[in-house]
């Protein structure tokens, strides 16, 4: 990896390494009487050992002037293997969150360990691990094939992909340590906060001036889903984490905003981070690796257009939704339910526009796991998008919200679409990547699909079912018009479908790790391809050389 | 329109410009008013502020991901009114900077959780919840009673909040770790200090049922005993809103 880099770049690394040590040891300084203090060490420890790597590899030989006839795809192949590692972590603590509430006696008496604080970890490691790495990854695979143009500098796109993990791995090791804004998918503290806006400020930029030098006269509507993921989620980060800190030596911050106008501001963005980041930012890697997978253009152009702008239009309005019958003045809630209605179209157009793109291409997606991953995970978006219109109408919401309705809803988006688009792009991104035939053993494919598909299924439908009669049990009346049943009536009867949900998480868990294995030993043993050239593989052809988008 | 974006489609600038714009207006039409609209938070005059414990408790609240499984709005729904109490009105979270209303309920929600249950209870009750409730798979918060609580540095939180507009007097921020140790500890001078400034309604108590040591369970009961007793507002007939 420093092996890329220019012999300037090594410096440049170096100073930014040893600028973030300084930091470290001044938030360890600062914060020792606080919690900051550990996050300020884990700062610096990250630092010194980026510094180590760097140093041991600084005077290998530079890398010679013909690169920039190459993509640079070093941090996506460091990105792939990332989020495979985010992606178990997090599943794994997602499990054991879910054994929590079949057993509560698992937290071992420990504080880190209680439910509460290791569920964020599971929610940050499965959206901003796994996720956000997918997405970086895929990002600069995508943005430099459909451009045309190589990353502008090797050092940049590095520093975003370990700046980002390095917030990741602060969120994770700060929740077990008990630092948390309790703003849900927005836990991180203010220091953390800013830290990912310099990260990325220049993932933004590493986009602009790659597109800014492509040689494609149009911008490929994957690039246009990828931008609106990096330019939204940063509006959305910077104005709901707006916070005033203790002091410069706490790691805790208090919000501006209080009370209705937080909820607003924070389903603004707790919405908007399932729209932006869960939606736009993997549809982008859709309309790529789909049509590239199945050989076959994409159906619609125009109704492409039409979904990337209804999409970024309507969702931002959809948040109040997560408020219905609360004391958000009621025109905001109507608004957010009506927008919610009409987001249906642009979703399911979306959807849509993909399964008919496999149109001619059927016959592959029987035979080949891969394409049916993304075939899959369009079916789950069309699935996932219409429940949300469906629970976003207030008298459904009335029975729905607070339940675990909602939860099997969120993993019908997470695990059927986003998750399995991932694996999808994935697995068709390592061979292209290390230049290999194919995955090392396709019939893993074939079974870390079924494990996941399975999985899936068992888990929505487990929480479909403890949702909706949680719901139905608390609003139940008897004869004399009291109500029928206590609380914990309703938390005694959810014990068999918290079992289910644990054992169909389990199933999730169990196919990203034959994923895991799979991956590395495509890596590590399948034998390189001799003898062919590189226009062969269309994605690692020199850069200029007439490629067939996946538009055309 | 199509040969429009056929054309914006070849500007990079043009399409950050236009993605901001069309993004940006739902949270402006939905969110700024929020600010603007008087009706949108009710007057509540006389409205008390949390203490200097209680600000401590509700961090640990927070610490602890209570929101997680428990949501603090109870929502204009009849089932709703009858299983927990009055409704949540916009402005009992008035001084909540973050909010905790919560998304889900794997335990009952604890907006007028205050008061309902004496302090033995709810020490008793996150110390061992199978204690009180034999059918709860609520984790068991054993470590709080055995956890001093920092209370040196509870000026500079009372500061922080009122740069984010919660009325604390200088007064109360001097004051604020005495006052956190006074709640705690009927019958001594620091107890006064705490009712002459934050109002006669102010639970003193010793709220884990020990004298002396101040713990992180002393903070968390006595926020969960004032969550939703800040104001009456919710009880009354008719909220009045303007």
């Amino acid at each position: 990896m420093i092996g890329q880099l220019t012999r300037n770049e090594r410096q440049g690394a170096l100073l930014i390494l040893i600028a973030l040590a300084i930091l470290g040891l001044a938030m360890a300084a600062v914060g020792r009487d606080d919690p900051l203090g550990g996050q300020g060490a884990l700062v610096m420890v990250a630092a010194l050992a980026g510094l180590f790597g760097v140093i041991s590899r600084y005077y290998a030989p530079e890398p010679g002037p013909d690169r920039v006839s190459r993509y640079y795809d070093e941090p996506s192949k460091v990105g792939i293997i990332i989020a495979m590692g985010w992606v178990v972590f997090g599943l794994f603590i997602g499990d054991w969150v879910a054994w929590l509430l079949v057993d509560p006696n698992l937290t071992f008496h420990a504080a880190w360990s209680s439910f509460g604080r290791i569920r964020p970890v599971h929610t940050t490691s499965v959206i901003f691990g796994f996720g956000g790495n997918a997405l970086i990854a895929t990002s600069f695979y995508v943005m430099q094939r459909t451009s045309r143009a190589r990353l502008p500098d090797q050092l940049s796109p590095l520093f975003v992909l370990f700046g980002y993990n390095l917030f990741c791995v602060l969120a994770v090791a700060g929740y077990m340590m008990g630092i948390t804004q309790s703003k849900e998918y927005a836990e991180p503290e203010w220091y953390a906060d800013i830290w990912l806006v310099v990260v990325w400020i220049t993932y933004f930029v590493i986009y602009l001036r790659t597109l800014a030098r492509r040689k494609e006269k149009h911008i490929y509507v994957a690039n246009w889903y990828y931008l609106a993921f990096i330019l939204v989620v940063a509006v959305l980060h910077i104005v709901n984490n707006l916070a005033v800190p203790v002091s410069f030596g706490h790691a805790r911050s208090y919000s501006l905003f209080s009370g209705v106008q937080d909820a607003m501001t924070e389903w603004w963005y707790g919405h908007n981070a399932v729209a932006f980041f869960l939606t736009s930012g993997f549809l982008g890697m859709l309309y790529y690796y789909l049509p590239k997978v199945a050989g076959r253009p994409i159906f619609s152009y125009r109704m492409s257009i039409i979904n990337f702008w209804g999409i970024t239009f309507f969702y931002m309005w959809a948040g109040s939704h997560h408020l219905h019958y609360t004391a958000l003045p009621q025109w905001v809630q109507t608004l957010g339910m009506t927008f919610s209605l009409m987001l249906l179209v642009p979703s399911w157009a979306s959807a849509g526009n993909a399964l008919l793109t496999l149109n001619g291409a059927w016959h592959k997606v029987r035979d080949d796991a891969t394409l049916r991953f993304m075939m899959v995970a369009a079916v789950f978006y069309g699935l996932a998008t219409f429940e949300g219109s469906f629970m976003a109408i207030r008298p459904v919401n009335s029975l729905s919200h607070y339940t675990d309705w909602t939860i099997g809803h969120v993993h019908a988006g997470a695990l059927g679409w986003v998750a399995m688009i991932t694996f999808g792009s994935i697995y068709a991104s390592v061979p292209w990547l290390w230049k290999r035939d194919g995955m090392f053993s396709p019939r893993l494919v074939e079974v870390h699909f079924w494990l996941a598909v399975a999985g899936t299924v068992i888990y929505v439908m487990a929480m479909w079912n403890s949702g909706i009669v949680q719901g139905l049990m608390w609003r139940t009346y008897n004869d004399s018009g009291t109500l029928a049943y206590s609380f914990v009536d309703s938390v005694v009867a959810m014990h068999p479908y918290y079992i289910a949900r644990a054992i169909g998480g389990l199933m999730f868990l169990l196919g990203s790790l034959v994923g895991c294995y799979n991956i590395w030993l495509t890596i590590r043993t399948a034998p390189q391809v001799a003898g062919r050239t590189a226009s062969e593989f269309p994605d690692a052809a020199p850069i200029g050389a007439p490629v067939l988008q996946p538009g055309e | 329109m199509f040969g429009l974006h056929y054309r914006l489609e070849t500007k990079a600038m043009g399409l950050v410009l236009a993605i901001i714009g069309v993004s940006s207006i739902g949270g402006l039409v939905e969110i700024a008013p929020l600010f603007t609209i008087h009706q949108t938070v009710e007057e509540a005059p006389g409205m008390r502020l949390y203490t200097p414990l209680e600000i401590a408790g509700r961090n640990i609240y927070m610490r602890e991901g209570c929101y997680a499984c428990h949501s603090q709005m109870i929502r204009t729904l009849r089932d709703e009114v009858e299983r927990y109490g009055p409704y949540s009105l916009a402005v009992e979270s008035k001084y909540d900077h973050p909010m905790l209303w919560g998304s889900k309920r794997t335990g009952p929600d604890l907006a007028r959780i205050g008061g309902k249950y004496s302090d033995e209870w709810h020490v008793r009750h996150l110390n061992n919840p199978r204690d009180v409730v034999p059918e709860s798979i609520m984790p068991a918060y054993d470590f709080l009673s055995r956890t001093e609580l920092r209370k040196d540095d509870l000026g500079e939180h009372l500061a922080a909040l009122r740069k984010v507009g919660v009325p604390y007097t200088d007064e109360m921020i001097a004051n604020a770790s005495s006052d956190a140790y006074g709640q705690a500890a009927p019958d001594t001078p620091y107890a006064e200090g705490v009712v002459k400034r934050y109002g006669a309604a102010t639970n003193v108590a010793s709220f884990d049922g020990k004298s002396g040591e101040l713990t992180e369970m002393d903070a968390l009961v006595a926020y969960l005993q004032i969550v939703g007793r800040l104001t009456d507002a919710a009880y009354k007939p008719v909220a009045s809103a303007e």
